[in-house]
């Protein structure tokens, strides 16, 4: 192969990437509302997640983008081109599946040329630019397998080279890694970003899984039913989230109840600021995360709202998540591990809330 | 930069011992029916004719196979070929265009378990009972032949082709199609809904789709039930049998047709001989057919 100053050139000269519009997308399958009105901006170069439960919308939503599905309504920008109504070949879009979409009659190589193909480029072009493309997520040696003689982590690298070997204006992922097992995953996620940054590519990613999305993004987008529920920064979604559902989906939350009076909450005889203080008045469910639990140990004929019984501890490496029975209700605290060895299963101890703003819910 | 390439692929080059290692288990005690069963009614019918092909009345002797130059035997083989291809192209064609509406359907739909069903139950139709479906409808007297003749439609203006190969062709489609559809069917349900989405957001259009994945993956798939469908047709025997009384048109024909001649009496050696060469022909198909088959096992998993 001919060596080239830069392995990445190729795909890097699409770096500073596009604005993406979605307006008001919406779509309805027989009876269901897939997409209820979705607004979301990517900024040129900017990595957004999609996170949402199952059957939210996230795959409509990229497939609209995409052009593999019509929208009922609203519009899709590429770099202020209105592409709404072009189908997916014009769009110029790269689009990495769940699993299996490399073509298996094809080698990696072959697989990655097959977007240059379509468009014409020369085949002795053709081949530098799809090893390039592969030399970019680190698969320089393998471009001669076949699909079922790589692992699904790397037939997804594959698949991204694929995506990206015709420098499209945006790139979008649909669960990229859901299939893969969790070590390749964290590794491949950490990967697909770098490859991001280095490309320089708008993208949009769509996962279920929270730590993912807000592991990988710039800013996480949390659907609910069709449209969005917060679009923020990871570090907001996560310690700011605006809505309860957003709060229960991302990360592991407590519900306590509580009486909410004078712009806080009274929860277990500890008083919480609100996120929103001019909530009414009123009893209300309190989402309390896990690591604004602290834990102490205390005399063992202590009592009190807070005082209860450790019934299991998990190790999650350096932090450790402690589940506290309070006799009406578990509490779950995190806390790290090596204050964690301190409280056994069966010791008594008694929880204190840190007076973290908290969400209210009033659902039940 | 370099990226560790994920150390838990083994490569594929990692040496598997031969025949499949050193392992002994009784799995294949299970199997001793199946293959007693194989030996019994498959090989054994088979070495019997391999050996008869070469005794003649006065011991061991090349004059059967030597007499299978005779125009009539070289004739009846021609004619079975070209009806065996013929309705395995035209039972191909038609099968895997059923196929493939079915598969692009609803998974989950009365129709694709309606056609399925019927096609299990067509694919193993043949024989006296279809031939006389076709006599009854088409057949000289058949009923539909009749309305349509009080009609002033003739079928058999330019003779009674339902008698002879092109009748055939016909009545084998029968079998054929439904066949085609059981084996193609697999091979269309591999294709994978995403290998069109890449396709296009690749840039490709649907004309790229067939001419590059669909296409070249659903060949050998194709190709190799074709070949299915021509041994299938090849060694068929009662429905011709029943439905053509006219000497040996076909191999199947000529071999029965032989053993129940004077010559045949006299020497068995020449069926045998006739037999040796069908077995050959319909082996040639087989082992084709597996290697285009092991060939899509690999993609299509
Ligand atoms: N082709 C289709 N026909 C009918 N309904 C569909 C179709 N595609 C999606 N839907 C419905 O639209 C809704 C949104 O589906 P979508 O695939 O976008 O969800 P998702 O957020 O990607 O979910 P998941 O995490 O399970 O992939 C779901 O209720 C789904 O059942
Ligand atoms: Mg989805």
């Amino acid at each position: 192969m001919a060596a080239t100053s830069s392995p990445s050139a190729t795909a890097r000269s699409t770096r500073g990437g596009v604005e993406v519009r979605l307006e008001d997308l919406r779509r309805r399958y027989a009876g269901v509302t897939a997409l209820d009105g979705l607004s979301l901006t990517l900024a040129p170069g900017e990595l957004v997640a999609l996170l949402g439960p199952s059957g939210c919308g996230k795959t409509t939503a990229l497939r609209l983008v995409a052009g593999l599905e019509e929208a009922d309504g609203g519009r899709v920008t590429i770099g202020g081109a209105d592409v709404t109504r072009r189908p997916a070949n014009k769009r110029d879009v790269g689009m990495v599946f769940q699993a299996y979409s490399l073509f298996p009659h094809m080698t990696a190589w072959e697989n990655v040329a097959f977007g240059l193909q379509m468009r014409k480029v020369r085949p002795a072009d053709r081949r530098r630019r799809a090893m390039e493309t592969l030399e970019l997520v680190g698969l320089q040696g393998f471009a001669n397998r076949y699909a079922h003689q790589l692992s699904g982590g790397q037939q997804q690298r594959v698949a991204l080279a694929r995506a990206l070997a015709i420098q499209p204006k945006v790139l979008l992922l649909d669960e990229p890694l859901s299939a893969l097992d969790a070590k390749v995953r964290a590794r491949l996620r950490d990967e697909i970003r770098r490859v991001q940054l280095e490309v320089g590519i708008t993208a949009l990613f769509v996962t279920h899984d929270q730590e993912e999305a807000l592991a990988i993004a710039d800013r996480v987008g949390v659907m609910r039913s069709g449209r969005l529920e917060q679009l923020g920064p990871p570090t907001t979604i996560y310690a700011r989230p605006a809505t309860p559902f957003v709060a229960e989906f991302v990360g592991l939350t407590n519900r306590l109840s509580g009486l909410v009076r004078d712009g806080s909450v009274e929860v277990r005889g500890t008083r919480l600021p609100l996120v929103q203080p001019d909530a009414p008045d009123g009893p209300a469910v309190a989402l309390v995360r896990p690591e604004a639990v602290t834990l102490s140990r205390d005399g063992e004929a202590a009592s009190g709202p807070l005082v209860g019984i450790v019934i299991a501890t998990a190790f999650l490496g350096a932090l450790s998540r402690v589940t506290v029975d309070l006799g009406d209700v578990t509490v779950l605290a995190q806390l790290p591990t090596s204050e964690a060895g301190a409280h056994a299963a069966g010791t008594r101890v008694r929880l204190a809330l840190r007076p973290d703003p908290v969400l209210i819910s009033r659902e039940d | 930069m370099t990226l560790a390439v994920d150390p838990s692929i083994k490569l594929e080059t990692a040496r598997r011992p031969l025949g499949g290692g050193r392992r002994l288990n009784a799995d294949w005690l299970g199997a001793v029916p199946f293959l007693a069963y194989v030996g019994l009614f498959l090989l054994l019918p088979t070495a019997i004719v391999a050996i008869g092909a070469f005794v003649g009345p006065n011991g061991v002797t090349l004059a059967n196979l030597t007499a299978m130059n005779q125009a009539y035997i070289v004739r009846s083989f021609i004619n079975s070929v070209v009806l065996a291809a013929v309705s395995a192209l035209v039972g191909a064609v038609f099968g895997a265009m059923l196929a493939y509406a079915v598969a692009t359907g609803n998974p989950r739909s009365v129709l694709r378990r309606l056609v399925t069903s019927a096609c299990g139950v067509l694919a193993q139709f043949g024989g006296v009972t279809l031939a006389f479906a076709f006599l009854a409808t088409i057949g000289g007297a058949g009923l539909i032949r009749v309305w349509l003749l009080d009609r002033g439609i003739d079928i058999y203006a330019n003779g009674e082709w339902l008698y002879q190969l092109r009748g055939l062709v016909l009545v084998y489609a029968y079998f054929q199609i439904p066949l085609m559809v059981l084996v193609f069917l697999p091979a269309l349900d591999g294709i994978r809904p995403q290998w069109r989405e890449a396709t296009e957001t690749l840039g490709g259009g649907t004309w790229h789709y067939w001419r590059y994945v669909a296409g070249p993956l659903l060949l050998p798939a194709f190709t190799g039930a074709t070949l299915l469908l021509f041994a299938n047709a090849f060694s068929a025997y009662a429905t011709a049998a029943a439905l053509i009384n006219q000497g040996s048109i076909i191999a199947s024909l000529l071999i029965a047709n032989t053993l129940t001649s004077e010559v045949g009496l006299h020497n068995p050696g020449i069926a045998s001989a006739e037999a040796l060469v069908m077995v050959v022909i319909v082996a040639i198909v087989m082992v084709l057919y597996a290697q285009l088959q092991r060939r899509t096992a690999g993609w299509l998993r």
